[in-house]
Order: structure tokens, then C-alpha cells, then sequence
């Protein structure tokens, strides 16, 4: 059974829970694509998910997300909301971006849809190309509009599938100094990626999931320290050792 | 719900291809079928070579003429009749398309009609049409005119011949003259033969056997004169033209040809934009991967089912009223059932548009949905419009079942009721239950397009 529900928020020193998925499982026919995987977030943390394809890391986002239900599990969603950038672009291209943002902040029924989009063309720096058609966009500025809608109901969360994965560097550059700017607003961000450097850079957490199984949660510095390398060895080193160990 | 037509009407503006094609589209069916409809057809182009020969004496019968060279004159009325000097050359014409086909009046057309008019035995003239057989349907057309244009000129013949046939009725009556060619045979007629007997049957002795003989006969006399007298016209004229036809529909509806081409076109631009919009503008939300982010809290799905509905069909039924606003200009319409025709281009297409949404559901991609459509439109029209008896009695069971399944039947009959002012409950009932059952199937299977 799937329960979704509200986690609770303040705004003490020690940042409350946001979001909690607790022995969350989902499978399609006989495969099964997440088991039992429980996590937190706090206000101001950035999750990393990573493991190998197939390991659920998608699976286990749409459900935080509520764009999929778990077979069984719970999961708790600030009253604000979840905001969900999905792994491909999931806007139409043949609107301008002033027009994508501002049908889906009339559809999220955000309270002042106007300045909502404003605020979302200032934080992604794409006011200069608000008129623009999105087929005229480049990748990097796509997956900034991407974003922006998943900001515009102003939620506490933020959930990116691997958002930078058809970036160069330059814009991936772009893109994760939006989501510094993000976070630095005490929202906080779960992202999954197949780079393991860039987890490193921008998570403050890391979970690893194979084969829907979560093998860990926790900073990044006890993964290498769990992996069994040796010191001095690198985040993706550590990584595929622990996968090794862990039967992956 | 009208925040996502809205954004649909958006997208749809900006490809200026499909706006001009919506705009375009039903302006150039419209002023074909106007154009078709409002000329009359041409004259098929038919090759005559006439061998009656000018100078030939025309038969004479009691008095009354027939000119075999009329014959050729009659065969050309109503055609655009193309005089040629040889078989061989007609048949060259034909060959090359340059003429539907050829008439070829024999030489002995003459005497062959006066050997059958005399009663003298013998064939009966014939006359040779040529036809180009590559295209079946041309040859049809052709064979079907060039009958009609004989039975034509033997209807001329057979008119002058009953008028021969009642005044020899007539002389047979009243007496006198009879001319079979060289022949001369005066008669006394039945009146003056009664008029005869009975003067002799008054002359013979009452209850003599013999009065008695010549009495039966003077009965016979004024029987045959009492019938054929004032009606030997009216008898051999009915014998001319037994049969006349008199067309009553029994199903209560007689749609002029015109309407019904007219509904016909407005239905399959109906069926083509609809259908494809609505197919087209449900797959587009996969292709675009939005699908999952609008049924994600943002959208009901039934929502979305419906803005696509409303939009695809509303589009279709515009469309097509266009069309028939263009086609009256041309054709008469009775533009006081507007709302009628209105109202059941709406239902047909949200029925249309129900079956798009539902293909979409099925294909999920936009190209293939689209054309899945396309390739559905034209056959299910096609089945639609086989007329009874065209076919064997069970295979028209399965087809007429097939088209109850889909719109394009109760559609077009819905549109025929509309344009002649009659009552759409029937078609209106099966469009609105179509429509349903398209759009469950259609929100059963949207999950599809989650992937």
C-alpha cells in the first residue's frame, strides 16, 4: 500500500524533514524497479541519486513526485509542493518560452502567474529570449526553461532527472548556478545523474540504488571511506569498487 | 480544460502550412463540388460514321414515312456527335482516347427496316459500337449512352410504326386502301361489312338456318366494331410504352443527388480534419513528453480527453460549415436548417474526434497516429458508401455493421437530415453513443502515453 502525505516544515535552526520516502517499492510485471527504498531531505540539502541504468533512480524520482504511484510505501511532500524537471524536455516547442511558463503557472494555479513567470525568466537568465520559440533554443537554454516550470509553483522541493545530461560544459555550468541559486534559497534539490564528479560537486548527500536495491545514504566522504580503496582514490573509483563488492 | 484548447489553437497557429490547409481546404472542395454540381455534364464526344446512304428511299408505310437516314440524326441528338468517313478511322478516335466511342450505321439499314416494318422476315438493321476496353468504367459510361441514344431512335421508330399499326386498325374498321410496298389491297371494313350483313340477314326468312349462320357473324361484326372503335389509338399506344415508372422512396427520405454529394464532401472533410486533430493533438503531448507532467496533479486526464475532443471536432465541424456556406453559392441550400446542419456537423465530429484521440492512444507517436488515421478515413468512407445490392446480401450485413461501428454512416446521414430539415435524433443518438464509447476507450488506455 502507497500512502502520500505532507511532511511537516519550520523554519528552526536544525532544518526539519521535507521530504520522506519510507519503503517505497514499485515493480512492472515481474521486474522489480524500486525495493523498499527510504530517504529524507532537509531545507538546503542536495540529494544525489546514482547508481548504473537500470537501477530505478527515474523510477524512484517520478514517485517522489507523484507522477507515479509505488506499489507499496509512503511518501511525505511539503505542503508547497514537489517541483519535477523530468529527464527529457516536457514542454512544447513550438510555444515561446514566456508561453510555456506562463500556461503551466496557470495550470499549476499559482496565485500571481505573472510574476511567477517573471521571476522564473530572471532566475534562469532567459528574459532576452522569453519571446523565442523553444524549437529555437539551444539544449542548455531548453533544460533552463525545463526548470524554470518545475520552479514556478515556488516549491520546497525540487526534483531534476539527470538534468545535465545533454549539457556541454559551459551550460552545464549555466545550469547548476541556477540551482546553487536554488538551494540558496532554502529549497531543497534531489538529482540523479550518471556523472559521478558532478554528485560529488553538488550533492550533499549521495544514494546509491542497483537494481532498484538502495546500498547507501550518506556523504559522499563514507562511501569512499565504505568502498575500500585505497586513499586518495576518487568519488567514481570508490563507486564502482562498492558497486563490485555489493554483488553489481 | 480551455487553457489547453487555447494552448492547442496556439500550436496549431503556428504552422502556417496547417492554417492555410484549413483555410484552403474546404474554399477548393467546396468550389469544386459547386462547380460539379451547378454545370451541367458535356456531351460525350462520340465518333459517327453514318453509311446510309443519302439518296435512299425512305419506307412509305400506309401513308406514313420513315427516313433511314434519320436514323443517324436521332443516334446524334444529345451526343457531340463526331462525323468520320471510315470504321477504321473511328476506331483510331476510340484507340486514342479522342472520342468515348463509335457509332457505325450500316449501308442496308434501309432495307432491312422496310423488310421489318413489311412483316417480311429477316434480321433486324444492326449498328456496330466501338468502345476502347482498357478502362472499364469509361466503357461502362459509354455503353450505358450509346443504349440510351438506340433505345432513343427505336422509340421514334416504334412511335411512327404504332401510328401505322393504328391506321390500319382504322381502315380495318372503316375501310379502304392498303399499300405493301407494290401491293394494293382495298378493304370494305368492319362497319360497312356489318352494315352489309345485316341488310342480307334482313333479306332471309325468319328461322332459316341460314339468317341464323349470317346472324352469328353480323354479332361478330358489331362486336369487333363496338371495341375497336374510338380505342384502336389508345390500345396500340399503350402496346408503344407498356411500362412507365414512377419512383416513390418508402423510407420516408428522397435526397436529390445534389445534397446528397453535397453531405458527402462536407462529411469526408469532416471525418479527415477531426479525425486527424484529434489523433494528432493527443500524440503531440507525448512527443513532447508533457503528458506526464499535465496528468501529474495539473490536468485530469478526462480533462485532457475532452479539451482534445472539443477542439479537434469543433475545428472539423467550422470547417466543414465553411464549406457548405462556399458550396451554397452554387447549390441551392436551405439556410433556414443551419442550425441543423450546425449541429450535426458538431456531433460528428466530436465522433470523429473521439476515434483520432483513441487511435492516438493507440499509435502514441504523432506520425503514426496520424497516418493510422488517414489510412482508417479512407476505407471506412468507402465501406459507408456501398449501396445496397451492390454487393451479396451477407457481405452488406458485415459492411453495414462495420459502419455502425464508426462515424462516417450515421455522420452522413445525420448532415442529409440536417440539409433537408429533418429530424437528427437518430444519427444524433448513434454519433453521441460513438463518441462515448471512443472517449472511455480512449481514457482507459491514456497510460499508454505515459512511456
Amino acid at each position: 500500500m502507497c500512502a502520500d502525505a505532507h511532511a511537516g516544515e519550520s523554519e528552526t535552526d536544525e532544518p526539519q524533514v521535507i521530504l520522506r520516502a519510507t519503503a517505497v517499492r514499485k515493480s512492472f510485471g515481474s521486474r522489480v524497479a524500486v525495493s523498499d527504498v527510504g530517504l529524507e531531505l532537509r531545507r538546503g540539502e542536495a540529494l544525489a541519486i546514482i547508481g548504473p541504468n537500470g537501477a530505478g533512480k527515474t523510477t524512484l524520482l517520478e514517485i517522489l513526485a507523484g507522477a507515479q504511484r509505488a506499489d507499496s510505501g509512503t511518501v511525505e511532500r511539503p505542503k508547497s509542493g514537489v517541483g519535477w524537471v523530468p529527464q527529457r524536455l516536457s514542454l512544447y516547442t513550438r510555444l515561446t518560452v514566456l508561453e510555456n511558463l506562463r500556461l503551466f503557472a496557470q495550470l499549476e494555479k499559482v496565485p500571481a502567474p505573472a510574476d511567477a513567470v517573471r521571476r522564473m525568466l530572471a532566475l534562469t537568465g532567459l528574459e532576452e529570449r522569453a519571446g523565442d520559440p523553444v524549437s529555437t533554443l539551444s539544449g542548455g537554454n531548453r533544460q533552463r526553461v525545463n526548470v524554470a516550470i518545475g520552479l514556478l509553483s515556488d516549491p520546497a522541493v525540487l526534483l531534476l532527472d539527470e538534468p545535465s545530461a545533454a549539457l556541454d560544459p559551459r551550460q552545464r555550468a549555466r545550469f547548476w548556478s541556477v540551482v546553487d541559486r536554488v538551494l540558496a534559497a532554502r529549497r531543497a534539490v534531489i538529482f540523479t545523474t550518471h556523472d559521478v564528479a558532478e554528485a560529488a560537486r553538488h550533492a550533499t548527500r549521495l544514494l546509491v540504488l542497483a537494481d532498484g536495491e538502495q546500498l547507501f545514504a550518506g556523504p559522499a566522504a563514507d562511501l569512499v571511506a565504505q568502498s575500500g580503496t585505497a586513499p586518495g582514490a576518487d568519488l567514481e573509483t570508490s563507486v564502482v569498487s562498492f558497486l563490485q563488492a555489493s554483488g553489481h | 480544460m480551455f487553457r489547453l484548447m487555447g494552448k492547442d489553437l496556439r500550436i496549431l497557429s503556428r504552422s502556417r502550412l496547417l492554417v492555410l490547409t484549413l483555410i484552403l481546404y474546404p474554399a477548393l472542395v467546396a468550389l469544386l463540388i459547386g462547380l460539379a454540381l451547378s454545370r451541367p455534364p458535356e456531351q460525350p464526344k462520340i465518333a459517327i460514321v453514318n453509311n446510309i446512304p443519302r439518296d435512299v428511299p425512305v419506307t412509305t408505310l400506309a401513308g406514313s414515312t420513315i427516313d433511314p437516314a434519320a436514323v443517324g440524326d436521332a443516334l446524334a441528338k444529345n451526343l457531340d456527335a463526331v462525323p468520320v468517313a471510315t470504321r477504321a478511322e473511328a476506331a483510331k478516335l476510340v484507340k486514342n482516347g479522342d472520342v468515348l466511342a463509335a457509332v457505325i450505321l450500316p449501308d442496308d439499314i434501309n432495307d432491312r427496316l422496310s423488310a421489318t416494318i413489311n412483316l417480311f422476315g429477316g434480321t433486324p438493321p444492326e449498328i456496330e459500337v466501338l468502345v476502347n476496353g482498357s478502362d472499364p468504367v469509361k466503357a461502362r459510361y459509354v455503353k450505358s449512352v450509346v443504349d440510351a441514344r438506340i433505345a432513343d431512335a427505336n422509340l421514334a421508330i416504334s412511335t411512327k410504326l404504332t401510328k401505322v399499326v393504328a391506321s390500319y386498325l382504322t381502315k380495318l374498321l372503316k375501310g379502304g386502301a392498303f399499300t405493301f410496298g407494290p401491293i394494293h389491297i382495298d378493304v370494305l371494313g368492319l362497319q360497312e361489312s356489318r352494315k352489309r350483313i345485316n341488310e342480307a340477314v334482313r333479306r332471309l326468312p325468319e328461322g332459316s338456318a341460314q339468317r341464323k349462320r349470317l346472324q352469328a357473324v353480323a354479332e361478330f361484326a358489331g362486336l369487333a366494331v363496338d371495341n375497336l372503335d374510338g380505342s384502336a389509338n389508345g390500345i396500340v399506344s399503350a402496346v408503344s410504352q407498356p411500362l412507365v415508372a414512377k419512383t416513390t422512396s418508402v423510407d420516408g427520405h428522397n435526397t436529390p443527388l445534389a445534397t446528397f454529394a453535397v453531405a458527402t464532401a462536407a462529411i469526408i472533410s469532416l471525418m479527415l480534419v477531426a479525425l486527424m486533430l484529434g489523433a494528432a493533438l493527443l500524440a503531440l503531448e507525448r512527443t513532447e513528453h508533457t503528458y506526464a507532467r499535465l496528468v501529474r496533479g495539473l490536468v485530469r486526464p478526462e480533462e485532457l480527453v475532452g479539451s482534445k475532443l472539443l477542439l479537434a471536432g469543433g475545428l472539423g465541424a467550422v470547417v466543414s460549415f465553411a464549406l457548405l456556406g462556399i458550396v451554397s453559392l452554387f447549390v441551392p441550400l436551405d439556410w433556414g436548417s443551419a442550425q441543423s446542419w450546425l449541429l450535426a456537423l458538431l456531433l460528428g465530429g466530436a465522433a470523429f474526434a473521439a476515434l483520432g484521440i483513441a487511435l492516438a492512444v493507440l499509435a502514441r507517436d504523432v506520425e503514426t497516429a496520424t497516418l493510422l488515421a488517414f489510412a482508417l478515413a479512407l476505407p471506412l468512407a468507402f465501406l459507408a458508401l456501398v449501396p445496397q445490392n451492390a454487393v451479396s446480401a451477407g457481405l452488406y450485413d458485415v459492411i453495414r455493421v462495420i459502419s455502425a461501428c464508426f462515424p462516417f454512416k450515421p455522420a452522413l446521414e445525420g448532415l442529409q437530415r440536417g440539409l433537408e430539415g429533418d429530424k437528427l435524433a437518430g444519427p444524433a443518438l448513434h454519433l453521441l453513443g460513438l463518441t462515448a464509447v471512443y472517449a472511455v476507450a480512449a481514457r482507459l488506455g491514456l497510460r499508454r502515453l505515459r512511456t
